[in-house]
């Protein structure tokens, strides 16, 4: 009885060790890829590595956040931030925010969100539909954080989804809050905060 | 139920699985995956297909060790056994379809405790030599991803007015309902009850 339990266990933890040891590598590549894609699509064109340069830039509230820069030629161009708020309908809404070196927002992509499908969903397109006030491509985030309409901002809200309106700019506005206080309009990291924010990265995408 | 030892080569066993004794619309098992994957039909497939590999390998690996295993620990040894292959799934899933990984998320772990799996696996793997057991795995699979992408697309169609992710009419004229968890409810009732009707028929 012993015996048979055990050679089960033992010949499912040997598959099991097997297939990890394949599948590690296309993970971590899929996922680095995914990244470097979301950066790309947020930011203007770029010919470093931002992942590798990425730092971490402090939030109005305590928080931080991880920057990544884009540089032409090492003439910095625009930042890639990844934002999150836990301000949404349900769960956590990581959004990744491509701004310029001014704090103007150039583009946005959400990576994950668990609002309600059909309604807060809609906030990877509403948001940059040229439609009404939908759009928030091109709003200069040094001139005040956005708010939707309601609450007497310029953004229109998703129908029948304002809390996911409100936390999706909520997350836009501490982009720009991380990049802004961290006082990095240049481009210039220390080495040290390089590290720190690479360790900590890999710690986050087990949450 | 088929439960009876089966000797010779039979594909009806197969059939049994798909169309007799669908495991989602005659046996109402594995309730929770259905209702909450079935958001849209690709999702159903994946969840299918995913649920469909684990059910043909573990009835497989089932039938050709029961000899091997005391009748007291039968059910952790065969939890060892679903639980390895549902882990595979979800580590190639992860590396190779990561977008289907994403949007299944928690449900492929919990393929281990899906009770067709242990089901068919104590019911008939359990009783019946190896190819018989890959039959009615294969069958039951394949019955438990037809009732799932059905659903999904009955649910995705009348919910968002897609199928497949291809517009058929416009998003508008969706009723929301149906992609929320009532409308899982309410379109696998429906369903049940069609299927029902043209099994008497």
């Amino acid at each position: 009885m012993l015996m048979s339990l055990t050679g089960i266990c033992l010949i499912a933890g040997a598959a099991l060790a097997t297939v990890n040891k394949l599948t590690t590598d296309p993970i971590a590549a899929s996922k680095a890829a995914k990244l470097e894609n979301a950066i790309r699509e947020v930011t203007p064109e770029f010919n470093n590595n931002p992942s590798a340069e990425a730092y971490k830039g402090v939030t109005a509230d305590g928080d931080s956040l991880i920057i990544y820069p884009a540089k032409m030629d090492g003439n910095l161009v625009g930042v890639a931030v990844e934002s999150n708020t836990k301000k949404g309908f349900s769960g956590e809404i990581k959004v990744i925010v491509g701004l310029d070196k001014e704090g103007k927002l150039l583009n946005y992509s959400v990576l994950q969100h668990a609002e309600t499908p059909g309604l807060g969903s809609k906030m990877e397109e509403w948001f940059r539909a040229d439609k009404n006030k939908q759009s928030v491509l091109g709003k200069d985030l040094a001139q005040g954080p956005l708010k939707v309409s309601k609450d007497g901002g310029d953004v229109d809200a998703i129908t029948a989804a304002t809390i996911s309106s409100r936390a999706f700019l909520n997350a836009v506005n501490r982009a720009y809050s991380a990049y802004d206080n961290n006082g990095n309009h240049d481009g210039t990291t220390s080495a040290t905060e390089q590290d720190n924010s690479k360790s900590d990265k890999k710690g986050g995408s087990h949450e | 139920m088929s439960n009876e030892q089966k000797s010779k080569f039979d594909l009806s066993v197969l059939w049994n699985g798909i169309i007799k004794e669908n495991p989602i619309f005659v046996l109402l098992l594995g309730m929770c995956p259905t209702l909450g994957t079935t958001s849209s039909a690709i999702n159903g497939l994946g969840m299918g297909l995913a649920t469909t590999f684990v059910l043909l390998c573990s009835n497989m690996v089932v039938s050709s060790v029961k000899n091997l295993i005391p009748d007291q620990v039968r059910i952790p040894a065969y939890i060892v056994i679903i639980a390895t292959f549902v882990t595979m799934v979800q580590m190639s899933m992860e590396a190779f379809v990561p977008a289907l990984y994403e949007s299944l998320g928690l449900f492929i772990p919990l393929i281990v405790v899906n009770c067709i799996v242990l089901g068919r696996a104590e019911s008939f793997a359990a009783k019946n030599n190896i190819a018989m057991s890959a039959l009615d795995g294969l069958g039951m699979g394949l019955g438990f991803t037809f009732a799932l992408t059905l659903l999904g697309s009955v649910r995705e169609l009348l919910g968002t007015g897609k199928l497949f992710n291809f517009s058929i009419f416009p998003e508008e004229f969706g009723s929301l309902i149906f992609v929320l968890a009532p409308g899982a409810f309410i379109a696998l009732g429906y369903l049940i009850a069609i299927v029902n009707k043209m099994r008497k028929a």
